[in-house]
């Protein structure tokens, strides 16, 4: 049977998951990573992405964080994020529809637009969306 | 018939002020269900941040943030978490006397002290009792928001880091059940380690860092501030309405009881003024 480690991923709402995984792959600030049981000691940023757990098991789960923090310890993931959602939650169409409304918003630039507030919403529909075909993948 | 009048409008007085408390009491009760789900759901996260936290405490970097550093203690900031309305018994006198208590330690020993009010009523309170109040907040409501406390908290921390505070606490309520809540003071910088003992290695460990530890710790301890600020807020918000469930459940009690006193009393009173006029009665009967 593989390694495993303990791992939790708690947003500022609720406990989202708590349990053992084989594996975390998560969206860090510098790219994504991958992350195993025996891992060093890690701190990194994280960006809106999907994060996935291979649980005890092979069996496969998509979480989908908007930012935040990962810790690993020995034996111990813990992933702070802002707010996180299981993938299966979201909705398919709103994330398109957001992803559309801040392209255009972003094409269309009036007087009071905010360059920035409309990047970061981009930023989040397109990462909602990667989490979603992921777990369509699977 | 002797006072039996003022004694009746005094019983329906009273009925009134029963028929508040006892609303007052099934509003709280109320309340408090969802400020205890409000305070259950934040915990885990500020627990685990917490944990992180230590565990930074711990490491041996060679980038050391000025959030962990212990200097000597010149003068100290508390942020004083209280309720915006009374009513609700003894939690924010009990808050007080315990900070007071504190004060007057630090003070002997030369202290100087700082505050950061949160909630009207610790306002009020600093206001007639002085002490140096640098911020407030209130009007936070019962749903608080993190933006709410943010901008009190940012003045601590700001304070903090020009050296002005060396150490900053947070005095709130802390829930323990519904009958009870205690006033607690919790050091939030310096930082203290953890306590955990699995921590406690033999050699001298670090992280990776990604992107790099100073913009990473900026941001983490950033929100750890707040996280556990935010949450004593909410607990502190538990806390009130259950201690008002508590002290109006006493008051419509109490107030049960004076309305039974006063109905014995005013019967007495009829009955007497009835055997009276009855004795009178009779008596001019046989004169007669």
């Amino acid at each position: 049977m593989a390694m495993t480690m303990h791992c939790d991923i708690v947003s500022a709402e609720e406990n989202i998951f708590s349990g053992r995984v084989e594996m975390i792959v998560a969206a860090g600030s510098l790219g994504d990573l991958g992350i195993a049981p025996g891992h060093a000691p890690l701190l990194t940023g994280l960006i809106p992405g999907p994060v996935r757990l291979i649980k005890e098991g092979g069996e496969e789960e998509v979480f989908y964080v908007s930012g935040g923090y990962l810790e690993v310890q020995r034996g111990v993931a813990t992933l702070l994020a802002d707010t996180a959602l299981r993938a299966g939650d979201m909705d398919e169409a709103a994330a398109i529809e957001a992803k559309e409304a801040a392209e255009r918003a972003m094409a269309q630039q009036d007087a009071d637009f905010e360059y920035s507030t409309a990047a970061a919403q981009l930023a989040e529909a397109a990462a909602q969306l990667r989490a979603l075909r992921q777990i369509k993948k699977l | 018939m002797a006072g039996g009048k003022e004694i009746r409008s005094k019983i329906s007085s009273i009925k009134n002020t029963q028929k508040i408390t006892s609303a007052m009491e099934m509003v709280a009760a109320s309340k408090m269900r969802k400020a205890q789900d409000r305070m259950e759901t934040g915990k885990p996260y500020a627990r685990r941040i917490r944990s992180v936290i230590g565990h930074i405490a711990h490491s041996t970097s060679e980038y050391r943030h000025h959030f962990f550093e212990s200097r000597e203690i010149k003068r100290i900031g508390f942020i004083v978490v209280s309720t915006d309305r009374g009513l609700c018994g003894g939690l924010n006198v009990n808050l007080f006397k315990t900070l007071v208590t504190e004060m007057k330690q630090w003070n002997e020993k030369g202290v100087e002290i700082d505050l950061c009010v949160i909630g009207a009523k610790a306002g009020a309170f600093f206001n007639s009792y002085g002490g140096n109040v640098v911020a407030s907040q209130r009007d936070i409501g019962e749903a608080p928001e993190l933006s709410d406390v943010i901008g009190a908290v940012r003045v601590m921390l700001d304070k903090f880091e020009s050296g002005d505070l060396d150490q900053v606490s947070v005095v709130s309520n802390t829930f323990v059940n519904t009958m009870t809540q205690e006033p607690t003071i919790e050091q939030l910088l310096p930082l203290p380690p953890s306590e955990e003992d699995e921590m406690d290695r033999a050699f001298p460990w670090d992280y990776i860092y990604e992107p790099s530890a100073e913009q990473l710790l900026e941001g983490i301890l950033q929100r750890y501030i707040e996280s556990q600020v935010y949450q004593a807020v909410v607990e502190n918000n538990a806390c009130e309405q259950a201690a008002r469930m508590l002290a109006m459940k006493n008051a419509t009690d109490n107030a049960g009881d004076l309305i039974e006193e006063l109905e014995l009393v005013y019967n007495k009173a009829r009955q007497a003024s009835i055997t009276q006029e009855l004795s009178e009665i009779v008596s001019g009967a046989a004169a007669v």
